[in-house]
């Protein structure tokens, strides 16, 4: 066969000459290297957050309210909800009430496992001295653990009585005893803690200590990270001087219902009377699923963005792919005149340097995926993800390096196909 | 149509060649040429620098086309095949030997006479074996996987001589093969050549500016101008 014939001297004339080879390949190697490293990344970091996103819950469907606006195309992927809304306050009446999640919870009570209610009072500082930690303080229901897993370290969790009772209860994570209390857990049960939020003083007992668990997205592991702790709802309310009613709360979805997006649907057209004369406010749900998928469609625009850019650098070393095929070409006149003459054909030529060119530019393109990915894996690390290997951008990369060679290869090779034996034997 | 003799090989009838046709600069070098040669005839064309030896061995070679006349080679009409058919006629009816050997450079002297047999499409085993059995017929048996450039100027004609041979070829084309050699070493190939003609029945043209090498051959063409200004019997009588 002419073309294991071909394969093996597109070889030996590369080793022949393998400075200018590595050379020339090097514009490959850099640019699939650097396509692969990108990928790499953004394959790394899509996995890292779903994830962590499928460990928040996959079953969780967020219910929330949202702004009307006047274009009506946004989706259950948006993630903003009432906290962030900018123009019309949120007055009270707008507010999910107690009424409508007890009457959701009835309606639906085979698909709902639990509606998991939290409300935010703000960022502080625990103080005692020299000794402090930031926490985020939420008040939270009974049925909130059910939606977010958190590991019980000691202690328990924030239950009916403290909520009924609206007592000065938290539940803090283990950071904060390593902080305030030296990590003795069972000194700091029941001990009481002085939170400054916003000026403001407010003290509770120590009631649970839960295990912190670092997220794929925060990689600061420093004695300052802020770390949730939950007080009762109904204390958090009463603290925060809010109005009645919630803008946004959880649902557990029963492990009896497949597809939870058609679950969040039916929540929204539960929710439909109650909002319908809401001029400012409706209700829109997010499934960790639909979050999940935006943000793997964001991660996957910027990575395309990215590459596109690194693929220029690509077609740099094409060009240079290119050139040195055709230096190859004149240098080696001769020996084309000289197979014409033994009764190569033009084919037989064009099919040889063809050979070659796209074996530089796929042993360029093996060199760079293993730069590539090295260089990936290490950043993915570093970056505190495991590393995942990019399978398809990796067989689009060998695919797309043969290409270059075919597309760049093809005019020199046609060129020395069309030499005239005389000339070329001729050539000095 | 010039009439074909059963035993002719190369049949010329007429050969004009003209460069920069239809240009200011128009040049004829080749004036008419009329030349048979018959099969398992020894013949050599002489002549001076200019005289049209080369072109008309480019003619011969079916590596150029005559600008009018007509070329019958072992039956087929060269003047009419296009670029494909005259690479099958080079790598079937002829092989070349040239004055500076043009092996390729890098490959061992076994694969450079399996080279016409490699685009003539035969067989691995089979390449292999004819280019041992070629090469040991000119004495290279004990070189075979030596690389071009690791062979000597005689070593190298040797190796382009069994290259030559490989497909069987009509006719044994031979470019000034002694040109870059010694005279002991030229007298070397020169026997093959005679061995060649003897042992194995060779059709060859022999291109030479040596009238003492063209005595050698059956029949010396002298050309001069472009035209053929003498033709007489060599020494060798068989």
């Amino acid at each position: 066969m002419l073309i294991w014939e071909n394969i093996r001297l597109a070889f030996s004339s590369l080793l022949a000459s393998k400075m200018r080879a590595l050379l020339t390949m090097l514009g490959i190697i850099i640019g699939i290297g650097s396509v692969i490293a990108i990928m790499t990344i953004s394959s790394s970091l899509t996995n890292a957050v779903s994830t962590s996103f499928q460990e928040m819950g996959a079953n969780n469907v967020t219910v929330g309210l949202k702004e009307r606006s006047e274009d009506s195309t946004s989706t259950r992927s948006g993630m903003n909800f009432g906290s962030s809304n900018k123009t019309a306050s949120m007055e009270e009446s707008d507010r999910i009430t107690e009424d409508m999640i007890d009457a959701l919870k009835t309606q639906m009570k085979d698909q709902i496992d639990a509606v998991a209610i939290s409300e935010s009072l703000g960022s502080g500082t625990i103080k005692d001295g020299s000794d402090y930690a930031n926490i985020a303080v939420e008040g939270v229901n009974e049925d909130y653990f059910a939606s977010k897993k958190l590991k019980l370290l000691e202690g328990r969790h924030i239950k009916a009585a403290d909520l009924s009772g609206s007592k000065n209860v938290i539940m803090v994570s283990d950071k904060v005893v390593e902080n305030m209390f030296e990590g003795d857990k069972s000194k700091a049960l029941s001990e009481k803690i002085n939170v400054n939020i916003n000026s403001e003083y407010y003290s509770y007992y120590i009631v649970g200590i839960y295990k912190y668990e670092e997220t794929g997205f925060s990689s600061s592991t420093e004695e300052d990270v802020t770390t949730s702790a939950y007080i009762p709802l109904t204390t958090a309310k009463e603290q925060a001087r809010a109005d009645e009613g919630y803008s946004q709360f959880t649902v557990v979805t029963s492990t009896d219902v497949s597809d939870v997006s058609a679950f969040a649907d039916s929540i929204e057209t539960f929710f439909l009377p109650y909002y319908m004369g809401n001029k400012d406010y409706q209700i829109t749900t997010t499934t960790m699923e639909s979050m999940t998928e935006s943000m793997g469609d964001m991660i996957r625009t910027v990575t395309i963005a990215i590459a596109f850019i690194a693929g220029i650098s690509l077609l740099v070393g094409g060009i240079g792919v290119m050139n040195i095929m055709l230096v190859s070409i004149t240098e080696r006149t001769r020996e084309i005149g000289t197979r014409k003459a033994l009764g190569a054909k033009n084919s037989s030529i064009k099919l040889q340097f063809i050979t070659e060119s796209v074996i530089l530019c796929l042993v360029g393109g093996i060199f760079g995926i293993i730069l590539g990915f090295t260089l990936g894996a290490v950043a993915a690390t570093l970056l505190g993800y495991t590393a995942a290997v990019p399978f398809t951008a990796i067989l689009v990369a060998v695919g797309f390096s043969m290409m270059i060679g075919i597309f760049f290869g093809y005019y020199p090779a046609n060129k020395a196909a069309k030499l005239h034996p005389i000339d070329a034997l001729r050539y000095e | 149509m010039p009439k074909k003799d059963s035993n002719t090989v190369i049949q010329l009838s007429h050969i004009v060649k003209r460069f920069f046709v239809g240009k200011p600069n128009e040049l004829e070098i080749l004036h008419g040429i009329d030349l048979e040669v018959k099969e398992g005839e020894f013949l050599s064309i002489v002549g001076e620098s200019g005289s049209g030896k080369s072109t008309l061995m480019n003619i011969i070679g079916a590596l150029d086309k005559p600008t009018e006349g007509g070329y019958i080679l072992d039956g087929t009409d060269v003047c009419r095949a296009k670029d494909k058919k005259l690479s099958e006629i080079r790598n079937q009816k002829i092989g070349f030997v040239f004055q500076t050997y043009n092996l390729v450079a890098r490959s061992t002297a076994l694969s450079n006479v399996e080279l016409p047999m490699l685009y003539a499409g035969i067989s691995k085993q089979e390449r292999h074996a004819r280019a041992k059995e070629l090469l040991e017929m000119v004495g290279m048996g004990e070189r075979m996987t030596h690389k071009s450039d690791e062979l000597s100027g005689g070593q190298k004609q040797r190796v382009a001589i069994a290259r030559a041979m490989a497909n069987n070829p009509s006719i044994i084309l031979a470019d000034e093969p002694t040109g870059s050699l010694d005279s002991k070493t030229g007298r070397v190939i020169m026997d093959i050549f005679h061995r060649l003609h003897h042992e194995e029945g060779k059709t060859i043209v022999f291109i030479t500016h040596s009238p003492e090498l063209a005595k050698e051959t059956q029949r010396i063409v002298t050309l001069s101008d472009g035209m053929i200004a003498d033709e007489r019997k060599g020494d060798r009588v068989c």
